[in-house]
């Protein structure tokens, strides 16, 4: 608590410490009034703040690594000037050392950006203290919904300029996962799966983000147990509930980070006995892809279909 | 009035029987935790499968079911029992070395040591898992001893003899190396998840291999403590008198003290930190059953087994998820701890 609240009581002074620097600049507002006719653009996101956005802006800052792919999928990324540390996707996104958790105003206002978006902004400080740079700030929290993804498609193109990118990234992706999931075998209503979050277990419900993908194809939840909202919808499980529940799937979204594979998985003390282990159905997913909803969703929703298809064999 | 040697044979069988019902509880409680864990095993099923063991019978479980039993509960319990032992034994002794009823073997800088070790390890090689006995534990082990040691000769050279310079080191040790790993924490905030997992605490990830990497060292440590008791019992009358007994103070306390470093770094190697069992256990068992080491230092060793077993059992079955054990330790020692000094027996502290 205390390490957050001295930047914050210092948020005023790193405020007009921005200003001041920005005193002396050339509008970059000016420059940017060739997009047609899209500007002033009135957003209303999901769970954030409604915002207008009066010209393109020309100088984005993204602090969320969802984001970041968003809009360089839109065809924004020439518009984006910095992104935090966690953004690692596309290659040629300015990644930084700006931290989208633990926001820092005067490191952000440093890139000199005409538009922030961020994940979330308690108490809207983050916004207040940018706003005094003249930086719009968007907050663009994590959906809950794969329709609130789309959605969130369609903002992050307007917001950019590139509307009609975003509307046609929304509808395609919509799509494609639609496909994905009417194309599923029927057999997949009884097969359960296994969504490793972590070595030590922790895993995600069906009432989450991750789990609602899952359930595009009748897959059953080992982690529901009673209540798929119980601890927030991420229970740490022990191995002994694992081994009992005997997934016929078993996905690992921690390769990347903690090296799991599913060589490491059969090694583990009694896991030989699962079904999932027994018949070759331990998927290594990309840690990054299973935690984002940018437009690579797809590509999870892909892995979740081959293996429900393979399963279905 | 009995005569002394009567009265001294008189105290020995109290002490025995004491141990032994403090072993009987042990042992009741590990097959509790045993028969009586998550899953829909049923504790019939169970009690069958291990008679089939033991007298080759067949057993109603399956292949997996049988695997849950001897494969994943089974470890955790006998772990649970070997780190709860190594934590209140080791804080007993701590305890008496300092004559300082408020000692924790966390508190000379072992956990911080652990802390800052396993933080640098997980940074540094970031695909290691936290559930093999890889770097993470080694690392571990190694900073809770490098801890204790530096708080040691910190304390050795600021030149007091007294226990609470030692006390004082330990402190400014803690402070210092928790400011390191957090340091470090920040520079790499991917890894931090990693790292806050493992210093909550847990058994959710055991293996036989965990219970064999630990064993030695907790067996080693429990015979050298309790065949130290008498010493710590000397040492509680102060240094000139144990002096004047023939028995060097400084030697003792480092003999007794690097044993329950030790024991302190298994445990914390294999299980991560859960913390408040090397001050309660000993201090209940002394509310209990006496002042003298030589019941306070066995005690504690089947007490915190017999604690350890239980709070990981309530660990794994209280919620839908596993709960931080070391969240069960507190919610169950501190309401106990009251309870006992409330009784009134408090007044002998």
């Amino acid at each position: 608590m205390s390490r957050l609240r001295i930047p914050l009581l210092l948020l005023p002074l790193f405020a007009v410490l921005a200003l001041t620097g920005c005193a002396d600049r050339e509008p970059e507002g000016e420059t940017a009034s060739s997009a047609q006719g899209q500007f002033p653009v009135e957003l209303h996101p999901e769970g954030g703040k409604a915002v207008t956005i009066e010209q393109r802006p020309e100088r984005i800052v993204s602090l969320s690594p969802s984001t970041t792919e968003t809009l360089f999928a839109v065809g924004a990324g020439d518009q984006v000037v910095a992104v935090d540390s966690f953004s690692n996707y596309p290659e040629d996104a300015p990644t930084t050392s700006l931290s989208g958790i633990n926001a820092d105003p005067q490191a952000i206002a440093s890139h000199n950006p005409d538009l922030v978006i961020v994940e979330s902004d308690l108490d809207d400080k983050l916004g207040d203290a940018l706003a005094k740079t003249g930086t719009q700030t968007l907050v663009l929290s994590a959906p809950s919904t794969l329709e609130q993804a789309y959605e969130q498609f369609r903002l992050v193109g307007k917001a950019t300029g590139h509307a009609d990118e975003g509307a046609d990234l929304a509808t395609r992706t919509k799509e494609e996962i639609d496909k994905l999931a009417a194309d599923a075998p029927e057999t997949s209503g009884s097969l359960t799966y296994y969504h490793e979050l972590d070595p030590t277990f922790y895993s995600v419900t069906s009432a989450t983000f991750i789990g609602q993908i899952y359930d595009l194809f009748g897959l059953t939840n080992i982690a529901d147990q009673d209540d798929p909202n119980a601890l927030g919808g991420y229970p740490q499980l022990s191995a002994a509930h694992v081994v009992q529940s005997n997934p016929d799937l078993i996905f690992l979204a921690d390769t990347n980070c903690c090296g799991q594979n599913a060589d490491t998985v059969a090694a583990r003390p009694g896991w030989d006995t699962i079904t999932a282990v027994k018949e070759n159905r331990v998927h290594a997913m990309d840690d990054d892809i299973a935690s984002r909803w940018s437009p690579r969703i797809v590509d999870l929703v892909r892995t979740v279909s081959d293996a429900v298809a393979a399963a279905g064999r | 009035m009995l005569k002394p040697r009567r009265a001294a044979a008189a105290t020995t069988r109290l002490r025995f029987r004491t141990v032994l019902i403090g072993l009987l509880i042990l042992t009741v409680a590990a097959g509790f935790a045993l028969v009586a864990g998550t899953g829909e095993l049923g504790w019939q099923r169970v009690l069958a499968e291990i008679g089939a063991q033991l007298t080759g019978g067949t057993s109603p479980l399956s292949e997996r079911e049988a695997a849950i039993v001897w494969e994943l509960r089974a470890p955790r319990v006998v772990l649970a029992g070997l780190v709860g032992a190594a934590l209140a034994g080791a804080g007993a002794a701590f305890q008496g070395v300092f004559r300082n009823p408020l000692a924790d073997p966390y508190l000379l800088g072992a956990a911080a040591g652990a802390g800052m070790a396993a933080t640098i390890v997980v940074v540094l090689t970031p695909a290691v898992t936290t559930w093999f006995i890889g770097p993470l534990p080694l690392a571990a082990f190694a900073g809770a001893l490098g801890g204790v040691g530096l708080s040691y000769l910190l304390g050795r050279s600021a030149g007091g003899k007294g226990t609470a310079t030692l006390l004082l080191a330990g402190v400014a040790v803690t402070a210092f190396l928790t400011a390191i790993q957090t340091f470090v924490q920040q520079l790499n905030t991917d890894t931090i998840k990693q790292v806050y997992t493992w210093t909550l605490g847990g058994l959710n990830v055991t293996s036989w291999r965990e219970v064999w990497v630990a064993l030695p060292y907790v067996v080693l440590a429990a015979v050298v403590l309790c065949a130290c008791a008498r010493l710590l019992d000397v040492l509680s009358l102060g240094d000139a008198e144990a002096a004047s007994l023939g028995i060097s103070p400084g030697k003792v306390r480092v003999v007794i003290l690097a044993t329950a470093s030790l024991a302190t770094a298994a445990a914390v190697a294999v299980s991560g930190l859960i913390g408040f069992v090397g001050i309660v256990v000993p201090h209940i068992v002394r509310l209990l059953a006496g002042a003298s080491y030589r019941v306070i230092v066995p005690m504690s060793l089947v007490g915190g087994a017999t604690f350890l077993i239980l709070a990981d059992y309530v660990a794994r079955t209280a919620l839908p998820g596993e709960l931080p054990i070391g969240v069960v330790t507190a919610f169950a020692g501190a309401p106990f701890f009251a309870l006992v000094l409330r009784t009134g027996k408090g007044r002998s502290l």
